[in-house]
């Protein structure tokens, strides 16, 4: 390159803009030759206070550890306790998040529910009803009650092991959804009561209530209908967690689902995943708060999502209160979505493996966010749902290690106290204190 | 004729009782008294038995019914007949809003009037009104019949999917994507057969058909305006 022009004066170097990066150039660059917004699936990409920066301070001289393969460190869970006649008891507290059949196929479905079947645990479904195949391998599923009702019928309610009425999710707060005609195969259609190959949009809000005093009523018509018998939860996006939980308790929810916005979606406009919601770090202690506040704590279950990926993760999500968590896109990636083994097929799509997003075209190369039969028969479910096991078990050990280092004999032990942050944001964010030092972020006065 | 005294044994006994009639019960004709208003009364039937609720209900009367026919002798709260799969739910006085919202089957008729979103996102419910209905009525409509014997209100059938609506009166608007639709022979007959089952006498000629104009249902930037 010339350093110099003609006249001998040296050259600047050539800078890139912190505001104007290559990323967002291309977002314009996209945008001016669509005319029409990002749509992709998956949660916040940007980077966000998260779980990693918290950190474990392990026993010490006043805390003595437990032993590791020797002494027990229970992981049950018990959901729905407060107004249920039959809770969910829950071998292990990682569950598996709602997610569509329509935005997954029918055997990435059976393959959810034999993991967590497999691990003990409870599938969920999602916006598009139940299906028989997921009915019949999952042997705790949770049943979504979603705004747009697509699939909804009561002999499938009252074949669920809970209902759980979907307010919001964390990766879009008042958004709803649409599933692009690509992706409306002729079952998909059925089910959902809509003509095949058109976009389905599903409604952000529920059809026949608003506001909180409509949802103690339409909970009371749900437990009428189910006869009393199983649990219901509240999910809610990250949006205002300590009322939100508040509502949702006082409408008589047996349990919260609480989402950041690292949680995925099928589909949904980018500017809105990235922009709209708070991260998951953020939202667990003011949940907490709320159920502290209204003595509903252990009582009501709190069940925390949004890009939990480790037994690090459901580790600190319980030290802050959780009672479970919930994992969705972790789930995918343990199926296979995203595996570096069809590179050459995310290079064609214009992308490459780990930051494929564009589940709703239905051209997923791993055969999970598709309905194309002949990407969808690259998916075997039985294997599918051994991986998925597997991911959960070692979840599972490695909270276990954790709590164990700890000196808990129960993941539900973790606590506060055992942990410091790494960032003044993360310390703040979960009002524990900056590592090295008596400092809680934003909390006047406090010291150990 | 059974008698159930809802005030005297309370909304879950009532349920209960009911929800235990099998196909082939020989207790078919049902009353609910004193229903005071009260939410989630009759809701989540599935039996071919006759329910009738003597005074007016709360939320959700009749809710995700199946089968069985709902008679109200008054007013209905919001969302009653809310995911109607099959039956038949007949209200003597005024309907609030959402009446029969997402139901997939059935009949609900309506010998007053029904409020705002009236068979929102229906999904082959059919809904005759003698009245009229309210605004956003049959918003995002997929599939079934909204017959209304007077006038509809604002918007009527925003982003409907391939529900249709008949109307007898004026509708103050269309919604998005609504449009005036010519009524052919079968479409008459739809209507007669669905005024026959409703028990009203109208004369189906008299109403106009709207449904979608199908504008919408795929993305397209050019009608970012309309959304």
């Amino acid at each position: 390159m010339n350093r110099h022009d003609a006249k001998g004066i040296p050259h600047t170097t050539p800078r890139q803009s912190a505001t104007f990066t290559q990323d967002i150039n291309s977002d314009i660059r996209r945008a001016a030759a669509t005319g029409i917004y990002d749509i992709r699936g998956g949660g916040a990409k940007r980077k966000v206070p998260s779980f990693d920066d918290l950190l474990f301070m392990g026993a010490s001289i006043s805390r003595y550890p437990l032993e590791g393969y020797r002494e027990k460190c229970e992981t049950s869970v018990t959901i729905g306790g407060l107004h249920a006649e039959n809770p969910i008891e829950l071998d292990i507290p990682i569950t598996i998040a709602g997610m569509s059949f329509g935005a997954l196929s029918g055997p990435a479905k059976e393959a959810l529910g034999r993991g967590a079947s497999a691990a003990g645990t409870s599938t969920t479904t999602g916006d598009g009803g139940m299906t028989p195949e997921e009915r019949g391998h999952s042997t705790k599923l949770v049943y979504q009650y979603l705004p747009s009702r697509y699939g909804m019928n009561p002999d499938d309610l009252r074949k669920a092991d809970a209902i759980e009425i979907v307010v919001g999710q964390g990766a879009k707060p008042g958004g709803g959804g649409m599933l692009l005609g690509q992706k409306i195969s002729d079952r998909v259609a059925e089910m959902r009561n809509l003509p095949k190959g058109i976009d389905q949009r599903s409604a952000c809000r529920h059809p026949d209530w608003t506001g909180p005093d409509d949802l103690e009523i339409k909970i009371l018509e749900l437990r009428e209908i189910t006869g009393w018998k199983v649990p219901i939860y509240v999910k809610v996006a990250g949006a205002r967690p300590y009322y939100d939980t508040t509502l949702a308790i006082k409408a008589g929810a047996d349990a919260v689902v609480l989402d950041g916005m690292q949680g995925g979606t099928a589909a949904t406009q980018d500017v809105f995943i990235e922009h709209v919601g708070q991260p998951t770090l953020a939202i667990v202690r003011p949940a907490v708060q709320a159920l502290q506040d209204l003595g509903m704590h252990r009582k009501v279950q709190l069940i925390l999502s949004g890009g939990i990926r480790s037994g690090a993760d459901v580790a600190k999500a319980m030290a802050l209160g959780a009672d479970a968590v919930a994992i969705g896109t972790a789930a995918l990636i343990a199926l296979g979505d995203n595996d570096p083994k069809w590179e050459s097929e995310y290079n064609a799509l214009g992308t490459t493996a780990g930051a494929y997003d564009d589940w709703h075209e239905g051209q997923d190369p791993a055969g999970i966010t598709t309905q194309d039969p002949e990407l969808m028969a690259r998916f075997d479910p039985i294997e599918g749902g051994r991986r998925l096991r597997n991911y959960l078990k070692v979840m599972t050990l490695e909270a276990q290690t954790i709590a164990r280092a700890c000196g808990k004999n129960h993941l539900h032990n973790l606590e506060p106290e055992d942990l410091v942050a790494l960032t003044m944001e993360a310390a703040a964010m979960a009002k524990v204190p900056l590592a090295g030092t008596d400092w809680y972020p934003g909390k006047p006065n406090t010291s150990y | 004729m059974q008698t159930i005294d809802l005030t005297e044994i309370g909304l879950r006994e009532t349920n209960k009782t009911l929800h235990a009639q099998s196909a082939d019960t020989n207790q078919t004709a049902w009353e609910i008294v004193n229903p005071r208003g009260s939410h989630a009364i009759a809701c989540g039937l599935d039996a071919p038995i006759e329910v009738t609720v003597k005074g007016s209900t709360g939320y959700y009367c009749a809710g995700m019914n199946q089968q069985a026919t709902v008679n109200i002798h008054g007013s209905a709260g919001p969302g009653t007949g809310e995911n109607i799969m099959s039956g038949k739910i007949v209200i003597e006085g005024d309907a609030s809003q959402y009446l029969g919202a997402t139901g997939h089957g059935g009949l609900i008729v309506v010998k007053g009037n029904a409020s705002s979103r009236c068979g929102i996102s229906m999904k082959g419910v059919n809904i005759v009104v003698q009245g009229s209905v309210g605004h956003m009525s049959a918003f995002m409509g997929q599939s079934g019949n909204l017959v209304v014997c007077g006038d509809a209100g604002d918007a009527l059938g925003d982003s409907c999917y391939e529900a249709r609506f008949f109307v007898r009166g004026t509708v103050k608007s269309l919604g998005a994507d609504c449009e005036k639709k010519e009524m052919r022979p079968e479409h008459i007959e739809i209507l007669k057969g669905l005024l026959d089952e409703a028990g009203i006498d109208a004369n189906p000629s008299e109403f106009t058909r709207y449904g979608s104009a199908r504008n919408l249902y795929n993305f397209d930037v050019d009608n970012a305006g309309a959304y």
